[in-house]
């Protein structure tokens, strides 16, 4: 087979590389406590995004398979979940980074009194979730069953996901932009509080992330539907 | 499925909720052990809790205890409602009655189950760990609406648990995830019963929150378990 070249593919390459080049090269706000840290925005956000972006298609691949029972979605849905959490789990990290020289001054706090923080608890909560959507799969033998009530627990989970990371962060408070009582609106979407040069380098590395995190996603989903050539039948 | 769904009406629906219903309580009084298992089991991890505690605890850790206890009371409690059904009893269900009709049965009675549950454990609290509650009846109302979002979530979980085989640990695996941001919301709210200070109109944002969450609940089990129902 000849190797194809996917217009996407490209993108996602060209942006990385700009965003890291540019990222790392052009002039940023000078903030007190942030500092030159601020870059990290390009990339700890962007997991998040990515994230959530995933853990939507592998929601909707959910859906799609409930609706018509084709095993080729549940296959869709699994590995979106998979790739998602990878970008939880690099988000975790990324971010734990940045609290070491941002939220941890040097008046004695520990690590652990900042974890407990909504938003934190949110992309907790949603690794777990995920953690139990594989464990439930584990528990199956039947590949029918496992594909449908997976799907089940999958849409559900993602629906009480949703508020517990986009909700309830903005109610009770957070060390994070956007909560009550800070004067910054929606992070990070709202234009008025960021940098103008720092959107030209953030808006590409949200779509450049995102299309990383499409591009392993497919590339499993394609392994896998080989593996399983004989069971679909189409 | 779907004409399963649609076409019987309200009327009938209703009679065969209730019959469900009726169903679910008379084998709880037929069966009283499993009943008095869960009051015991409340009895006794409060008596624990009690019995570990140097002094009466203060507000924080006594909102906190109370709160863990009522999750884990509820696991109990809720996770028999799909076991206890054997696969002829499901087998004979299915042809009898529309899906709907069954897992609002279901919820209806695993609330009332979990409201009167959480009173009792409300009541042991306070004979026990002592009454740091400021406006007693404010909590209650806390206690009744976080007990409805927690037996709510856990009923659908019980659900899906009960089509894997190794059901009980899998419920706390499939469940304690997805109730941390109600559990969150009501320990929080909580709050304003031990006189709390809260900005105004906050307490009311909450409460909205955790009714529109249970609502939530209850759309995605109508929708979400015609497909677990069938084999």
């Amino acid at each position: 087979m000849p190797l194809k070249k996917s217009w996407w593919k490209i993108l996602s390459f060209v942006l990385l590389v700009y965003t890291i080049v540019a990222g790392f090269l052009l002039d940023v706000p000078h903030l007190p406590i942030l500092n030159e840290t601020i870059r990290n925005l390009y990339f700890h956000v962007c997991m998040w995004f990515g994230m959530m972006i995933l853990f939507g298609t592998s929601f909707y691949y959910s859906i799609k398979y409930l609706r018509g029972f084709n095993y080729r979605n549940d296959i869709y849905a699994l590995n979106y979940a998979a790739v998602g959490c990878l970008f939880g789990i690099l988000g975790y990290a990324t971010g734990f980074e940045w609290v070491n020289v941002t939220w941890i001054t040097d008046q004695g706090q520990s690590v652990g009194s900042v974890l407990k923080e909504p938003k934190l608890i949110g992309a907790a909560i949603a690794l777990l979730i995920y953690g139990a959507y594989f464990v439930l799969r584990g528990s199956f033998t039947d590949i029918d069953k496992r594909a449908r009530i997976s799907a089940v627990y999958n849409i559900f989970a993602f629906a009480m996901l949703f508020p517990s990371i986009w909700i309830i962060p903005r109610i009770v408070g957070s060390l994070h932009p956007g909560a009550p009582g800070s004067d910054s609106g929606n992070p990070a979407l709202d234009r008025k509080d960021l940098d103008a040069t720092m959107r030209m380098v953030f808006y590409p590395a949200i779509i450049g992330w995102t299309l990383l995190g499409v591009w392993i996603a497919t590339l499993k989903i394609r392994i896998q539907l080989m593996k399983d050539k004989n069971i679909i039948n189409e | 499925m779907k004409s399963l769904v649609e076409n019987h009406n309200f009327a009938t629906m209703n009679s065969k909720v209730l019959a469900l219903l009726q169903k679910d309580i008379l084998i709880e009084l037929r069966q009283k052990h499993t009943f008095y298992g869960i009051l015991l089991y409340i009895a006794s991890t409060i008596f624990v809790i009690y019995l570990s505690m140097a002094e009466q605890p203060d507000a924080q850790v006594w909102n906190s205890l109370f709160w863990v206890i009522q999750l884990f009371v509820c696991v109990n409690a809720v996770a028999k409602s799909f076991l206890q059904e054997s696969k002829g009893r499901m087998l004979y269900f299915f042809s009898i009655c529309s899906p709907v009709d069954f897992i609002i049965s279901k919820m209806i009675y695993n609330v009332l189950l979990m409201i009167f549950m959480s009173l009792i454990s409300l009541v042991l609290f306070t004979v026990f760990l002592g009454n740091p509650v400021f406006n007693m009846l404010k909590f209650t109302g806390i206690v009744l609406l976080g007990g409805t979002g927690i037996s709510l979530v856990f009923t659908l979980m019980s659900a899906i648990a009960a089509k894997a085989q190794q059901n009980a640990a899998l419920i706390a695996i499939l469940g304690f995830p997805v109730i941390l941001p109600q559990l969150m919301l009501v320990m929080k709210m909580s709050k304003t019963a031990f006189a709390e200070v809260f900005r105004d109109g906050a307490v009311l944002q909450l409460t909205g929150l955790t009714l529109a969450m249970n609502l939530l609940v209850i759309i995605l089990g109508v929708i979400l378990f015609p497909y677990l129902w069938k084999d």
